[in-house]
């Protein structure tokens, strides 16, 4: 197998325009739906901005109506003060109904996004080729699915409706600023080149400190995984004082990285904070003394009311609390750029490509042996070739494969099968052997199109495979491949799995042949019982005989069987040989198996090594030859 | 509680959380101060100032707020400082910890949990206690200490204004009950939900190839969209809940603000208070139902937590199986092996048991073959020897004492073990070489490669002995891999070594050579060789044919194609036709 890629770690968006653009775009069929979260957002940030400047009539209003009493001694009718209030009251209310009304938008909004998301790249994934999965580590596709979705969400569901709603309240909170006064407002926006240079400083030592803090994380997991995934041999080999020491390292490193990102991420709370007092400070002074002056020169320019000084406090902090979240957000926003980078990534990743065009019909014989199509399931199934002049031709499906020098490399500098040809006639059982690494598996990967070949051919049914369509082409082989892999659900559907309509007599008559029936009826719920975790509640040759049940219900004129019985003990293996040569009457088989035992019964059996076939022939003929087969049968003989 | 009883491993960082609360009391001061002041400042300086025309009050109430900020400053720094220095500390203590206890479980704790499930202990269960930790020693205090300042300030400034908590605050209390105790049961659901889709995506990608042979694209993309589906259902079900507490909180929010400029205003006409007291008494109202807010959020994530604080409780309360005694003996005599009436159960219980009755002896260095079928207990009884697992009657023997008087390092170092389920870490093939002898020389490990057939192909390698196996070892393939494997247990020189099927995937030619090979090398030591071929065991000394839990036989080649039909009947499965 070609070795994994790099792990890649997270990194900052390397289009981050594109991908914001294609992000929006995911959006735009919901276009209604965002009209009216903007409108919403407007409604919300803009009362909350005009709610702090009416303070000002309604303190003017207050301090007006205390000085009548004052003067007067009468109490003054409050109406006036009233309405202003219910006015403000019902404004709140409006603003109240209008982010309920966003949040829940929003909510449906982002959900629904992301479930297209998943779904899409799901699906997507499906359609790869193996390859893609060669070159990647499961975790690295997995946080496709976890983490880079989760930034995915907060950035539709929170980030990206308060970064707009923090940018309305800016321009919002300046305007009533500027209408309260403009002397003031002029005084809040000097002092802002200096917090935005804070918090820019700030969040990129944050941004930088928390990628340091990742890596370090990744090592220690990484770490973590593999000790415990070896606990038994570090427990064999007495290694656990050095791997609690390697451990210590590792965390430490974790310690004083996230000591690092998480105190610069939590300073900013505090000196926005401050930074905002002191604003607040400036502005009281500043206001104080126009106060003073207005009251010695009511006309200068510089003239200010108490109650206006009262209203324009809070906007500092109205003023002030966005800028500092817009900078948080960005970060966020890029972090969720990066995230949706690398989905897109896999969504653009080419998917497996199949120039096919012959198929896999049910068909029927007349009486003069034509072949004709049928509507039906009829137990007889065709190749239907349409060809360039319009005629169609039907070829039964036989299980006939030949390779007629075929040549692959997994990459194109280095080749790993040379010049392969062989025949197997329909019915007939060929094995392959040799050691590890000699192309055993990989020549069976070519028949099912898993790898397309560099030279060569290969036909089935006298059909060049590359014509075939894949999905007929894997449905009519079945393979029981060397690592044995099930699916969550019952021992019944895993069986099913080989052919998804089949009865549980079918799934019964499978599981005996494969001598699977016997251990399956021992289980605690039969044919009922839950498999989870790749089947981990099962022996490996409990999860062998299932993958072979699995096989044999799919019933398909060719099987190929790698290393398919390694880990059943020999005696259970002769039973399911006899089980096995019932099913493989009448069929292709493809055997791949270190233990010889398992292939002396085969039509051809194909010596492999360095990728060439080094001999062929059935057993009798190449023990009689004494040659490498002789030797790797005899091994043990020839040494002692 | 749990979650107090992990507080401990902080260790030496306590200090830093017992401190940080402290600090942020300083801060919370001074914030709860600000408004006061500033009520003041409008409400007595700003008046008399305008009146007299003098200013050096306000300068001096604008320096005193000036200090106060920057003081609150300094304050808040050193309480991210803290709160960072105190909460990753205590992480990383607590890590430290999981992972050591770890490193004491014996096999069958290991058993108990399964390998991702500790996995995911050590590090998102950590990181959720961590956060939460963080959290604490910011809020725990802070909240609290702010809503009873404001309350106090407030109270202070203006009494009969008062009451209008009295209605607020059962409110909001009400509400967030509700809302959370709706809300809580929903998230959980949905997080399995969540958990499911993972798995399946897991599982794709793991059976990619089964999913391709079988094409059975379509089927599991139909199997994942009703997935999906049921996150995003149960997503909104929870959600829904929840995006109420924005509303309530505003409408709280904003009620109390007309209610207080209504009454309060009032009380201003009526000349019983002052504007700046009303603004500053607004704002503590305000902080009152945040800090609120800010102890339910605590309180939430609290619970989510549990979770996590349980599963690490679990693992850090595992009693370890197996350790070593006192007094305990450190030197193995020899290589010889004794079972005496052994019995052993997974579950350890004696009327259930794996193996039964297992008794017999072998002679320093004699090569033992070990021949069965799935199940019939062979690794069972090989993993006794090292004491992997423990007898649950009778006893085994090891040069002559009983293997639990040893010292567990002692005796596993001179009993190396060759494992079906093998692996090779991250680092270079020497690196994983020396795990057999940290202190191996050049020429000691070469000798050993030699031995199990590996030097050649590792030369082959750039790199040689160098090169990096990748995490998992996934650069070697099957066979080099169990070769690699076995050289790095001959590097132990023990004076036992067993090889539980640890050939499986060698052919048989160099499996036939790595027998050899021991042979002469190794003349001394003790050797058993579990295998499915017959031709590996059948040259050994003698061989010890198991069924289902019990010794059937145990003997020479030549003596059990004599008498015992299961092992004439496997070796004529394997061997026939050959001439």
């Amino acid at each position: 197998m070609p070795p994994h890629g790099p792990m890649k770690a997270p990194a900052k968006p390397k289009n981050a325009k594109g991908t914001f653009k294609r992000l929006i775009g995911m959006l735009s069929e919901h276009r209604m739906k965002l009209l009216l979260v903007a409108l919403c957002i407007m409604v919300t940030s803009g009362v909350s901005a005009f709610g702090v400047y009416l303070l000002q009539p309604v303190y003017t209003m207050i301090g007006d109506l205390a000085a009548e009493y004052n003067a007067t001694g009468v109490m003054p009718a409050l109406t006036g003060l009233m309405r202003l209030l219910l006015a403000m009251a019902l404004m709140y209310a409006a603003s109240i109904a209008c982010s309920y009304l966003l949040n829940r938008t929003m909510m449906m909004l982002s959900t629904s996004v992301l479930n297209r998301v998943r779904k899409q790249m799901f699906h997507h994934m499906e359609d790869l080729p193996i390859r893609y999965f060669d070159q990647r580590t499961h975790g690295e596709i997995m946080s496709r699915y976890t983490n880079d979705t989760d930034t995915l969400r907060e950035f539709f569901s929170s980030t990206f409706p308060q970064a707009f709603s923090s940018l309305l309240s800016i321009l919002f909170t300046l305007f009533f600023m500027i209408r309260l006064n403009g002397w003031l407002t002029l005084l809040v926006i000097l002092l802002m080149p200096l917090m935005m240079m804070i918090t820019k400083n700030i969040g990129a030592r944050s941004g930088k400190n928390f990628v340091a803090q990742q890596k370090a994380v990744g090592a220690l997991n990484g770490f973590i995984e593999e000790t415990i995934e070896g606990q038994r041999v570090v427990q064999v080999f007495c290694h656990e004082e050095k791997a609690m020491e390697e451990f210590g390292k590792r965390n430490e490193d974790v310690r004083v990285a996230g000591t690092r990102a998480h105190t610069f991420a939590s300073l900013l709370g505090p000196i926005m904070n401050n930074l905002s007092h002191c604003n607040y400070v400036l502005v009281t002074l500043v206001g104080v003394i126009m106060i003073i002056t207005s009251r010695n020169n009511p006309d200068s320019v510089f003239s200010l009311s108490i109650a206006t000084l009262l209203a324009f406090l809070p906007m500092i902090r109205q003023f002030s609390q966005p800028i500092s979240n817009v900078a948080q957000q960005f970060n966020t926003i890029m972090l969720a750029l990066a995230g949706a980078e690398r989905i897109f990534d896999l969504m653009d990743e080419p998917v497996e490509e199949d120039e096919g065009y012959v198929t896999l019909v049910n068909a029927v014989k007349d009486e003069q042996g034509r072949i004709a199509e049928s509507e039906s399931r009829t137990g007889m199934w065709a190749w239907k070739h349409p060809h360039q002049d319009g005629t169609v031709t039907y070829t039964e499906l036989k299980g006939d494969v030949v390779f007629e020098d075929v040549t692959f490399g997994y990459v194109p500098e280095k080749t790993v099968l040379y010049n392969i040809s062989l025949y197997a006639k329909p019915g007939q059982k060929i094995a392959f052997v040799g050691s590890t690494g000699a192309g055993k598996t990989t020549i069976t990967n070519l028949i099912n199109r898993f790898y397309d070949i560099q030279g060569g051919k290969i036909r089935y049914d006298g059909i060049n495979i590359e014509k075939i369509k894949k999905d007929d082409l894997r449905r009519s082989l079945a393979m029981v491949l060397q690592d044995t892999h099930l699916f969550t659900g019952t021992v019944r559907e895993n069986i099913r799995y080989g052919k998804l309509d089949a009865t549980d007599e079918e799934i019964e008559r499978a599981a005996r042949i494969a001598n699977a029936d016997f251990f399956i009826r021992h289980l605690p719920q039969g044919y009922d019982t839950m498999i989870t975790g790749d089947g981990a509640n099962l022996s490996q040759g409990q999860r062998q005989l299932l993958a072979i049940a699995r096989a044999a219900v799919a019933d398909p004129p060719v099987l190929i069987l790698d290393e398919a019985t390694s880990s059943i003990d020999t005696r259970t293996e002769a039973l399911i040989e006899m089980g096995m040569d019932s099913l493989m009457n009448g069929r292709t088989v493809f055997v791949i198996a270190h233990r010889l035992s398992t292939v002396r019964n085969s039509q051809a059996i194909m010596v492999l090594e360095h990728g060439h076939i080094i001999e062929r022939g059935d057993h009798e003929s190449l023990i009689a030859q004494q040659g490498k087969y002789y030797q790797l049968y005899t091994g043990m003989f020839e040494l002692s | 509680m749990q979650f107090f009883r992990l507080l401990k491993y902080a260790g030496k960082y306590k200090k830093y959380l017992i401190l940080c609360p402290i600090v942020m009391i300083g801060e919370v001061v001074m914030e709860m101060l600000l408004p006061t002041i500033t009520a003041n400042l409008i409400d007595k300086v700003i008046p008399e100032s305008a009146a007299s025309g003098n200013i050096t009050r306000v300068l001096l109430y604008g320096g005193l707020m000036l200090l106060m900020a920057l003081v609150s400053m300094g304050f808040g720094m050193a309480g991210s400082r803290l709160s960072a220095l105190g909460g990753m500390g205590f992480s990383r203590n607590l890590r430290q910890a999981i992972f050591e206890k770890v490193q004491k479980y014996s096999f069958k704790n290991i058993d108990k949990f399964s390998t991702a499930s500790l996995v995911t202990r050590l590090t998102t269960d950590v990181n959720q206690t961590q956060n939460v930790v963080m959290m604490l020693v910011r809020m725990a205090v802070r909240s609290p200490l702010m809503m009873v300042m404001a309350i106090i300030m407030a109270f202070r400034m203006n009494s009969s204004l008062m009451p209008i908590l009295l209605v607020t605050v059962p409110i909001l209390l009400l509400a967030i009950v509700v809302i959370m105790s709706k809300a809580f049961p929903r998230f959980q659901i949905m997080m399995k939900k969540y958990d499911a889709l993972n798995a399946s995506v897991q599982e794709n990608l793991i059976a990619i190839r089964v999913v391709k042979a079988f094409v059975r694209a379509s089927h599991e993309k139909e199997k994942f969209e009703a997935s999906a589906d049921d996150v995003t259902a149960t997503q909104r079900a929870a959600e829904r809940v929840v995006i109420w507490n924005g509303p309530i909180m505003q409408i709280l929010m904003n009620g109390s603000i007309i209610a207080l400029l209504w009454l309060g205003g009032g009380q201003i006409i009526g000349g019983s208070m002052q504007l700046g007291a009303l603004s500053s008494f607004i704002q503590y109202v305000l902080q009152i139902l945040m800090s609120l807010m800010m102890l339910s959020f605590l309180f939430v994530s609290f619970v989510l937590a549990r979770a996590s604080v349980t599963r690490i409780c679990e693992v850090l309360d595992e009693e370890p199986e197996i350790e070593s005694p006192e007094n305990a003996e450190t030197e193995v005599e020899d290589g010889s092996i004794v079972f005496e009436n052994v019995g052993f159960s997974y579950s350890g219980d004696a009327s259930n048991l794996v193996l039964e009755d297992a008794s017999f002896a072998i002679r320093s260095g004699e090569t033992i073959g070990v021949i069965g079928g799935t199940g019939s207990a062979k690794t069972t009884l090989v993993s006794l020897i090292p004491r992997l697992y423990d007898v649950t009657c009778g006893k085994i023997l090891v040069g002559g004492k009983d293997v639990r008087d040893y010292d567990i390092h002692a005796l596993r170092n001179q009993v190396a073990m060759v494992l079906q389920k093998n692996v090779l870490f991250s680092g270079s093939i020497k690196d994983n070489l020396r795990w057999g002898n940290e202190n191996a020389t050049d020429e000691e490990i070469v000798a050993a490669c030699q031995a199990s057939a590996a030097h050649e192909f590792v030369q082959s390698f750039p790199g040689g002995y160098d090169m990096d196996l990748g995490q998992g070892g996934v650069n070697v393939s099957g066979g080099q891999k169990q070769r690699l494997c076995i050289a790095r247990a001959l590097l132990k020189k023990p004076k036992i070594i067993i090889f539980d099927d640890a050939t499986s995937a060698v052919d048989t030619a160099t499996d036939a050579r790595i027998r050899e090979a021991l042979r002469k090398h190794m003349p001394e030591t003790t050797k058993i060789i579990i295998a499915q071929r017959i031709t590996s065991v059948m040259d050994a000394d003698r061989i010890m044919v198991l069924n289902d839990g019990r010794i059937m036989d145990f003997g020479t080649h030549d003596e059990l194609m004599q008498r015992s039909t299961i092992y004439k009947e496997v070796f004529t499965s394997q061997q026939k036709g050959v001439a």
